[in-house]
């Protein structure tokens, strides 16, 4: 749940990239931390493992303005994607208030993406959360690979592997060059903002 | 969610307990890693928002591994450096203090304090 400080103010909105291994939840971040570093006032915080990847999570804060007076944070998360580390997965889940779906496209990947969203929907229930209302956006990822004539499965499919129930917003990205990194960001924040604002103004 | 005059309270008691007694940084925060308010002794440049998030998760992560061997939970925790040292405490459910104080100042007192500060956080949270 969103943290309103009525003293100072301010508004802070937790929002997860969530997803497969290796699939590009730290690169959007990443993206988003280089293109916007003049603006961005902290640096962005990342415990990864000797080997780049994951160990707990990848944290960057921003703010976006003020609404109705209040400063609105926007606190972006990743969470480890490595299957071993659902307990961790679990813990950044807490409090959160809206989440990024980054699927990969890769043929190979296509059963991990799967399961990893059947793991959202049970993770988010410890936290006594449901995905179906939840703000969520789908990334499709990667799609940059399929110009290079890799096996890649096609929007069609992952949309009825991964959003012919959910029926929420998806894009195709490509988090290594920035393609739509942050028309997927922009959706998540608009989409997090209007569910919390009747908590909030 | 906290109203003003309970933001205020908590503000107060922060101060005349922990920071007038020479601590040099508190942080309150949420279990999701957000700081509730913060604190310091006037000499600090810490980035509160990258700590507040690190320390939930490290809080969080203790709080598994507690589990994980039958405790309800590990309600203190404590990090020894050269020249500071952090204290975690837990306050309610959904809320952690994090004291940073100078080798000058003993844990005993510390822990003394926070105990302190824990105890009226609850009564201003009940009332």
């Amino acid at each position: 749940m969103a943290l309103v400080n009525v003293k100072t103010k301010e508004v802070k909105v937790k929002i997860v990239y969530y997803g497969p291994g290796r699939g590009g939840k730290t690169t959007n971040l990443e993206y988003i931390n280089n293109t916007y570093r003049d603006q961005i006032k902290s640096e962005m915080v990342s415990l990864k493992t000797q080997d780049d990847r994951t160990l707990f999570f990848d944290f960057l804060p921003f703010d976006i303005g003020r609404i109705k007076g209040f400063k609105v944070i926007i606190q972006l998360y990743t969470v480890p994607g490595q299957v071993k580390y659902n307990a961790t997965r679990r813990l950044v889940l807490k409090g959160v208030d809206g989440i990024v779906f980054v699927a990969d496209i890769q043929k190979f990947q296509r059963k991990r993406n799967i399961e990893s969203l059947n793991q959202l929907y049970e993770n988010l229930k410890t936290h006594n959360l449901d995905l179906f209302d939840l703000p969520l956006v789908m990334q499709y990822n990667k799609v940059d690979l399929r110009n290079k004539g890799e096996d890649s499965i096609p929007t069609k499919i992952l949309q009825q592997d991964l959003n012919s129930v959910l029926r929420v917003p998806a894009f195709e990205a490509s988090a290594l060059g920035g393609g739509n990194v942050m028309k997927t960001l922009k959706k998540i924040i608009s989409m997090t903002l209007a569910s919390i604002q009747d908590q909030l103004f | 969610m906290f109203n003003q005059e309970q933001l205020n309270a908590i503000d107060t008691t922060i101060k005349s307990h922990l920071i007038d007694s020479g601590v040099e940084n508190v942080i309150y925060i949420d279990m999701a890693g957000n700081s509730i308010t913060q604190h310091d002794n006037g000499n600090s440049n810490l980035d509160y928002m990258a700590f507040a998030a690190l320390a939930a998760g490290n809080f969080a992560a203790v709080d598994a591994m507690a589990k994980l061997i039958g405790e309800s939970e590990f309600s203190l925790l404590f990090h020894k450096g050269e020249k500071s040292s952090i204290h975690f405490s837990k306050v309610t459910e959904d809320t952690i203090l994090i004291t940073m104080f100078p080798k000058s100042i003993s844990l005993g007192i510390v822990r003394l304090k926070v105990s302190k500060v824990v105890t009226e956080i609850k009564e201003i949270c009940s009332a």
